[in-house]
């Protein structure tokens, strides 16, 4: 079972995953949390949210999150894809269901994830991570905190350096 | 005062960089993780592996230095490589020699002058090159180190920007006159003013070089000077969203940009920027003011436009008036002229500076040059501040170290990729050509006769050498196993710009120099005057006489 690690208030914890991710051909659990790619999702969320199921989409990085504006409120995750950490795709993504699209619920980074990008995802408003490398809340809360200050404005609306120098 | 004069917070980051590098470093010395593992890690600090050791490439934001960080780069050479560091087209410079171990100390030495090798690689956005007259140059609108420090700021590990499809590199010019090869960028940005007197930028985006070479079009006419982070912000979203990750060949922005079409992605950019929440974004009147006052205020002293000192001396020895002619360009104030310093003295390598050359340079520009030091993209220096009266002994100070080399656009200022000399990619040996072409025409008065000529070599089809935007361009190219070497025509990086082509079938190594000499002979007999450069006849004429001269010559060869 690999780990789900959770940034609640600040803290980075290790969760117990409530959710099944169901695959394109897979059949759905008749009770509980499920995952489902954006086809499948379209095709068979609504009957599931109807029952009052928990529901999460998985987004691949060429799929657009604004597909799923009209659906976010009714959403308790969206998940997106790393196929290779290298592809950045999700990055955008994150922070468009965080700054354009309202979604308040969880962002969970599946795939690729190593803790070299703890930063970087949390900046961009992930607050759910499945690491591929082993690594554990403590590696992810030592790799995220390693800078004191961030230049840029980004989804996490960290305060940048030129605000802090205002409040100098 | 001279630099952007780093705060607390800008050395901070450096020095947690720094740290976590040594961390990383350590994992991997003991065996913690693997080369494959590290391997990008290492490569966010600008350290890669080729031929033969460790090379680390180290930022020069803008391509500004002062004395110290000079200083301190030259004692990295002599203590960690082999007393020499090379100048890149990118205004960084490398060192070719270095062993891991060493990394995350010099990583310290480099913070401790606000120096670093962040995103000097990595599909992330690269340092930002800017005028290397800033400044100090009259046709300038505005300074564009301050847009270029903005810049730096906000893309330094900027969370949604660092895993692009590839590489991204952005040039800002403050005048008419480019010498940054902003069209050749992935976003160019020329400062500009509107009717009303607004300042702002003309926005090119998608030219760059390599194996399909692109001139960026303009994207918008003009975008006001403060809105300039959320609309960066806007280009690189839908880059990041919409470039192609399938084929590291087609990933640059500029393949998004030719095949979604120029007006087609200038409306998706300004959508996205429309939706944007600019104004967190944006840097508050207030940072930009204080980027500005951080560069401090050169006290430039009120001087007569001619000085006598510098008149006696030129009249009196024929160097120093080569020099003059041939390297000085006009500073905004009168009594003082902008400096260029080549680095392409005959037989050496396009580029390079021993650790001496470069404490030479940091001393007279402490002395006589405000304390302020430039990188060219044509791998040459600049002291942007000198005073007339100064000239003498600074070129005197210059000649004794090899650095008065009085050549700059001449036809031995080549750029040059390092070439197979140094680096896994590429094909054939760019340096020794360089040395080839540079030695033919060693004869200074034949080189002025020639007038201004830019030669550029790359080593492989990637580019680096920016054989695209040569008037003429040498390719090394692999034929069986040989090195080949393709010439190009008429290309220009500068507001003129435009991409050279290919003249004819490529040659071996030793028939490059004479096939250059070959161009030249023919150029002198075809030019209107003498103020018309190879580059104009080449464009009144064509390739048929050029042609003709290379290849009838080959023959006969």
């Amino acid at each position: 079972m690999p780990t789900l690690i959770r940034l609640e208030d600040g803290a980075f914890v290790e969760a117990v995953d409530r959710f099944v991710t169901v695959a394109a051909d897979e059949a759905i659990p008749t009770d509980g949390g499920v995952i489902l790619p954006l086809a499948r999702f379209e095709a068979e969320g609504a009957a599931l949210l109807d029952d009052g199921r928990p529901v999460g989409v998985l987004i691949q990085p060429d799929e657009a999150v604004e597909g799923l504006a009209y659906d976010l409120p009714r959403l308790a995750l969206v998940a997106l894809s790393f196929p290779k950490y290298r592809d950045g795709r999700a990055y955008s993504s994150a922070a468009l269901l965080r700054t354009r699209l309202g979604f308040a619920g969880e962002v969970r980074a599946v795939g690729d994830v190593l803790r070299e990008q703890a930063r970087e995802m949390v900046r961009c408003g992930f607050d759910a991570y499945v690491p591929s490398d082993g690594s554990s809340a403590a590696d992810w809360a030592g790799a995220a905190g390693r800078y004191r200050h961030v230049y840029q404005t980004a989804a996490d609306r960290r305060a940048p350096a030129f605000v802090e120098r205002e409040s100098e | 005062m001279s630099l952007y004069a780093y705060d607390q917070i800008d050395r901070e980051m450096l020095a947690d960089r720094a740290a976590e590098f040594r961390g990383q470093v350590a994992r991997r010395l003991s065996g913690d993780i693997s080369e494959d593992q590290f391997k990008p890690l290492r490569l966010m600090n600008g350290l890669y592996l080729q031929l033969h050791a460790y090379m680390l490439r180290v930022a020069i934001p803008y391509g500004a230095l002062d004395g110290r960080q000079l200083r301190a780069l030259a004692a990295i050479s002599r203590d960690f490589d082999k007393g020499y560091g090379h100048f890149t087209t990118r205004t960084n410079i490398q060192f070719h020699w270095i062993r891991l171990k060493d990394a995350p100390d010099i990583l310290d030495r480099l913070a401790a002058v606000d120096l670093h090798a962040i995103q000097t690689s990595g599909n992330c956005i690269r340092n930002v090159t800017a005028d290397p007259y800033a400044g100090a140059t009259a046709e300038e609108i505005d300074d564009p180190r301050v847009w270029s420090e903005a810049i730096r700021q906000w893309s330094t590990f900027h969370p949604e920007f660092t895993y692009l499809p590839r590489k991204f590199k952005i040039a800002v010019t403050g005048s008419a006159k480019d010498r940054t090869a902003a069209r050749a960028h992935d976003i160019g940005l020329k400062l500009t003013r509107n009717r009303e007197g607004q300042l702002g930028f003309e926005v090119m985006v998608g030219g760059g070089m390599g194996r399909t070479p692109y001139l960026g079009p303009t994207i918008r006419q003009f975008l006001p000077a403060r809105s300039l982070l959320s609309y960066l912000t806007a280009i690189l979203r839908v880059y990041n969203r919409l470039g192609r990750r399938d084929n590291i060949y087609k990933a640059r922005i500029k393949i998004l940009v030719a095949s979604t079409g120029a007006e087609e992605f200038a409306r998706l950019v300004e959508a996205e920027w429309a939706a944007l929440d600019q104004a967190p974004i944006d840097l508050p009147d207030l940072e930009l003011a204080r980027i500005r006052t951080a560069f401090g205020v050169v006290p430039f002293e009120t001087l007569p436009a001619r000085s006598d000192v510098f008149e006696a001396a030129r009249a009196a020895d024929p160097a120093l008036a080569r020099f003059a002619r041939n390297n000085l360009a006009p500073h905004k104030r009168s009594g003082y002229a902008i400096v260029n310093i080549s680095l392409k003295a005959p037989g050496e390598t396009p580029g390079d500076a021993t650790a001496a050359q470069m404490e030479a340079v940091a001393a007279v520009a402490e002395r006589y040059g405000q304390d302020d030091i430039r990188v060219t993209h044509a791998q040459n220096l600049v002291l942007p501040h000198v005073k007339l009266d100064d000239l003498p002994v600074v070129f005197a100070e210059l000649q004794r170290h090899g650095l008065a080399t009085p050549n700059l656009d001449l036809v031995t200022d080549i750029i040059a990729c390092p070439g197979l000399d140094y680096c896994a990619l590429a094909n054939a040996r760019a340096i020794p050509i360089a040395q080839d072409i540079a030695r033919r025409f060693a004869a200074p008065d034949r080189a002025e006769a020639i007038g201004e000529l830019k030669v550029k070599i790359s080593g492989c089809i990637n580019a680096c050498g920016h054989h695209h935007a040569g008037h003429i361009g040498i390719l090394g190219v692999d034929k069986k196993g040989e090195e080949f070497y393709q010439l190009s025509l008429g290309g220009s990086g500068a507001e003129d710009a435009s991409l050279a082509a290919i003249l004819g079938p490529a040659l071996p190594a030793d028939q490059v120099a004479p096939a250059v000499e070959a161009l030249v002979d023919a150029y002198l007999g075809l030019r209107s005057d003498p103020a018309e450069r190879f580059l104009d006849t080449y464009r009144r004429l064509g390739p048929a006489p050029f042609k003709e001269a290379v290849y009838a010559d080959a023959h006969q060869a």
